[in-house]
């Protein structure tokens, strides 16, 4: 007898001593109220903010805690949903308003928010834990930041259930970034009685045990095994979870995941291998899901460090000889966004990510290369990560292949995970690389301010111009409602185009496997399990 | 001298070693590429966010003053925290250590089972197709890679024949761990008296088992094979035929009795290496052992956790040689151990 059937009979449960555990963990009670997520790497705290908290653990912060603000749904074209970063919608506020200069926002707290342990949600809870944010550093620090928010004095309690957020300048990147998952809201009162002296914001404590609001609770933690979510009944953050429990489950082989999924034995597993997509497409038994990721491109950078490179000619070369078709193929597996063959070179709409006007023609490359002093070639080693070769490898190879086509003669480089982000982003010294950055704020400039800012970290390139420091400089916090806002952004793109110190590839999905019974499955800015609209029918 | 002396001795003499061992990977895990701070400050950390995580992590200090930090540390027996898992490393070891044990020791009681009994047969039957058959069955459990061996028996034997049950870790889902007192679930199972638990840890335990069997049957097998050869060839055995002693006599108290001493060596060295090296049997099993604990640890540059590891590792061997020696005393009454 198998599990499933085992759970179809309905009367289970009094089949008899043999099946007395199934009593104890009560956890496939329900068929339908259970299920089970398989996914790749391990959660190592269930605390967003403390330092060394990786990203696996931001789906705690996600289904365990509410923010302030959270997003709509929308439908995309494939059938599939997606969050919709234009809707910001109420999670633990109820209303929220502008004041005339747009320098602050007041939020009023939903009047029956109360935590797990049935306290009232107040303006202190979210305060504090703004402050703790900002207070225990690292990256939760740096991405308040991206909204404005660097003082703890910008955080203002009204009254109880009345919080107020002042702006240095007016940003239209604020409101969203109240509904990240680093701006969660803690139960202050709970977390202040389990701090110490050398321990004020319960860093100690939290990283074990919540102290939320949100639509699950924490039943078990087995680090390095598995997590379980239980329902919280009394939700008041949005609509309750069609589900009783959730057990994510660490399987660390893509191949048993894969093993697992085929068999029926697991609901859903997230993020798998493009390749495992792929063939899982053809397979009738399982639901593939291909989600495209949001303001992130696998990139090849070009170093302006790199004499070369510094040649606005050479650049554009290489742009056109880049084998984008072949390069999708084998190393995206045909899973993802073209970014190539757009049909004009100036861009006609101020969407983003869109497709460069490049594509492969090794003639063109030629030609260029030939106007140049460089148009004897010339050697240049290309980087990646190791920790990425999965589409890096492929990728390199065809670009080494295709570029000694038009006498670049391209040696490979693979750097190890822990020492990509030193070499490749701090110290900026790989003349050629592949790149992925994606950011969570949705925007075009906030893109741009990250990957085309002199000195900024994904400006691998170390591109710097003037025109597009200005354009960015203009249109980060400025609304997209602007009338200004739209020629500014195409102003920036023409800037892409032209001088490209950044050579899009494709634009990645993000793949996940899943039963046919299971609905609801959600796509995320954050990449993560958000398990609160799943369904199983 | 007692025994109790001498192992006391032993024990001693293995201080110098571990320290020797602390310096190492102190020095070793220090001399790695990579900048935990900047790792776990993340990918959009500013230099000053990944400033303040290298004061909170007490990466700021001189090495040597690192080192008398963790020094002091160890003397109280506080392994440090491990910055990847967020749990103390003494707590992460005790936690994973007995999967890793129990899955590996079960795995060199079946290669045992069938590696001797194999190797054995092909002294006493050389040359015959039982020796053909004991070559073939070497040849293959050391040229197929773990992974693959585990990643097959998966495809056949749940996949395929859905006979085995799904490779998620220690436990069904439907079960719930029995109270710990050996660690071993199987053994925590029967000891709480919750067979359906016991049978089902020893339903995951199979597969993996085997895969990390098949792996460490060669060299067993392999050197009873030639232990019994020697023996079988030597004069004493001769001796003991002539003096008209049943061949079963012969067979199993002469000649494999001094068989066992190299056995017993390659034994203790096959456990060793086969702790460390179950990784990948670890990752296709889901199994949460000590191997992916190391390998997370050292991709994160995670030093305490790392230096936590080789430690255990190291005091492990130094028992696992002091076991061993032992039973040498045992086996061959001739053998004494000098402290």
């Amino acid at each position: 007898m198998n599990r499933r059937e085992l759970l179809k009979s309905a009367g289970a449960l009094t089949a008899g001593a043999a099946l007395l555990p199934f009593l104890k963990t009560n956890a496939w009670a329900q068929s339908t109220g259970t299920i089970v997520v398989m996914i790749g790497n391990t959660i190592n705290s269930l605390d967003i903010h403390r330092p060394g908290t990786n990203r696996p653990s931001y789906q705690v912060a996600v289904n365990v805690y509410d923010r302030l603000v959270t997003f709509g749904t929308k439908k995309l074209a494939d059938g599939s949903l997606s969050y919709d970063y234009d809707k910001v919608e109420p999670e633990l506020a109820e209303s929220w308003s502008l004041s005339a200069d747009r320098k602050a926002i007041l939020f009023k707290i939903k009047p029956n928010a109360t935590f797990w342990d049935g306290s009232p949600v107040t303006a202190d809870d979210v305060k504090w834990s703004f402050d703790r944010a900002l207070a225990l550093g690292g990256f939760p620090k740096v991405q308040m930041g991206a909204g404005g928010f660097v003082d703890p004095e910008q955080f203002v309690v009204v009254d109880a259930k009345t919080f107020r957020i002042d702006l240095k300048q007016p940003s239209k990147l604020a409101l969203p970034n109240l509904g990240v998952p680093v701006a969660v809201i803690i139960n202050s009162k709970v977390a202040k009685a389990n701090a110490t002296a050398a321990d004020p914001w319960a860093a100690e404590y939290l990283h074990r045990t919540p102290a939320g609001s949100g639509a699950f609770k924490v039943e078990r933690w087995d680090a390095g095994q598995q997590l379980i979510y239980v329902r919280n009944d009394k939700w008041t953050g949005g609509p309750l979870p069609g589900v009783q429990r959730v057990i994510i489950r660490e399987v660390p082989a893509s191949a048993t995941r894969r093993a697992l999924i085929e068999r029926g034995d697991a609901h859903l597993s997230f993020q798998i291998p493009n390749k495992d997509a792929q063939e899982l497409a053809l397979n009738k038994k399982v639901k593939v899901v291909g989600s495209p990721i949001d303001n992130c491109l696998y990139v090849a950078c070009l170093n302006y460090n790199f004499e070369p490179f510094r040649d606005q000619k050479v650049r554009q070369a290489v742009a056109w000889a880049i084998p984008y078709e072949q390069i999708f193929k084998q190393a995206a597996y045909g899973r993802g966004v073209p970014m190539w063959g757009g049909k004009s070179a100036k861009p006609a709409t101020a969407a983003w990510p869109q497709k460069f006007p490049y594509s492969t023609d090794l003639k063109k490359a030629k030609a260029l290369l030939d106007q140049t002093k460089f148009k004897d070639g010339f050697e240049v080693p290309l980087s990646y990560d190791l920790g990425e070769a999965d589409w890096g490898e492929p990728a390199a190879l065809l670009i080494q292949e295709s570029l000694g086509k038009i006498g670049i003669k391209v040696t490979l480089d693979k750097v190890p995970g822990a020492n990509w982000r030193t070499v490749a982003l701090v110290e900026k010294k790989l003349p050629f690389l592949l790149e992925n950055f994606g950011g969570w704020l949705n925007t075009a400039d906030y893109y741009f301010y990250w990957a085309y800012i002199k000195g900024n970290l994904f400006n691998a390139s170390n591109y710097d111009d003037p025109v597009v420091k200005k354009l960015v400089d203009e249109t980060l916090h400025m609304e997209k409602s602007n009338p200004a806002y739209e020629a500014k952004i195409k102003q920036m793109l023409q800037k892409a185009f032209d001088d490209v110190p950044r050579i899009p590839l494709w634009q990645p999905t993000l793949e996940s496997a899943m039963s046919p019974k299971m609905q609801g499955y959600e796509f995320w800015f954050h990449r993560q399990v958000d398990a609160r609209s799943y369904k199983i029918v | 001298m007692g025994q109790l002396t001498i192992i006391l001795a032993r024990v001693l003499q293995a201080v110098p070693t571990i320290f020797g061992i602390v310096v190492v990977t102190f020095l070793l895990t220090r001399a790695l590429p990579g900048d935990p701070a900047a790792y776990f400050a993340g990918a959009s950390a500013t230099p000053e966010s990944i400033a303040e995580i290298r004061v909170k992590l007490g990466l700021d200090q001189s090495l040597p003053l690192q080192f008398v930090a963790y020094l002091q540390d160890l003397a109280t027996g506080n392994l440090g925290q491990s910055i990847s898992t967020g749990q103390p490393v003494a707590t992460e070891l005790l936690r994973r250590l007995p999967a890793s044990l129990e899955l590996t020791l079960f795995a060199l009681l079946l290669s045992v089972a069938v590696a001797i009994p194999l190797g054995v047969l092909a002294a006493v039957k050389q040359d015959t197709w039982i020796d053909q058959v004991c070559r073939f069955i070497v040849t293959a459990g050391v040229s197929l890679p773990t992974f693959f061996t585990g990643l097959l028996l998966v495809y056949v034997f749940y996949f395929l024949l859905g006979i085995a049950p799904a490779p998620l870790g220690r436990l069904d889902m439907l079960h719930i761990a029995p109270p710990q007192v050996t660690g071993f679930l199987v053994l925590d199972g029967l000891i709480a008296r919750e067979w359906a638990t016991a049978w089902s840890a020893f339903k995951q335990l199979l597969l993996p088992g085997i895969t990390l069997a098949l792996f460490t049957l060669a060299p067993l097998a392999r050197m009873t094979r030639a232990a019994m050869l020697q023996a079988l060839a030597s004069e004493y055995l001769r001796t003991a035929r002539a003096a008209g002693l049943s061949s079963t006599r012969v067979l199993m108290v002469y000649a494999f009795r001094n068989a066992m001493l190299p056995i017993i060596t390659t034994l203790g060295m096959v456990f060793s290496f086969t702790l460390g090296a179950n990784v990948l049997v670890e990752k296709v099993f889901a199994w949460p052992g000590i191997g992916s604990f190391a390998i997370e640890a050292l991709v994160v540059s995670d030093y305490a956790a790392v230096q936590g590891f080789v430690l255990s590792m190291a005091v492990l061997f130094v028992l696992l040689n002091l076991v061993i020696d032992t039973v040498y005393t045992l086996i061959d009454p001739r053998v004494r151990i000098e402290g």
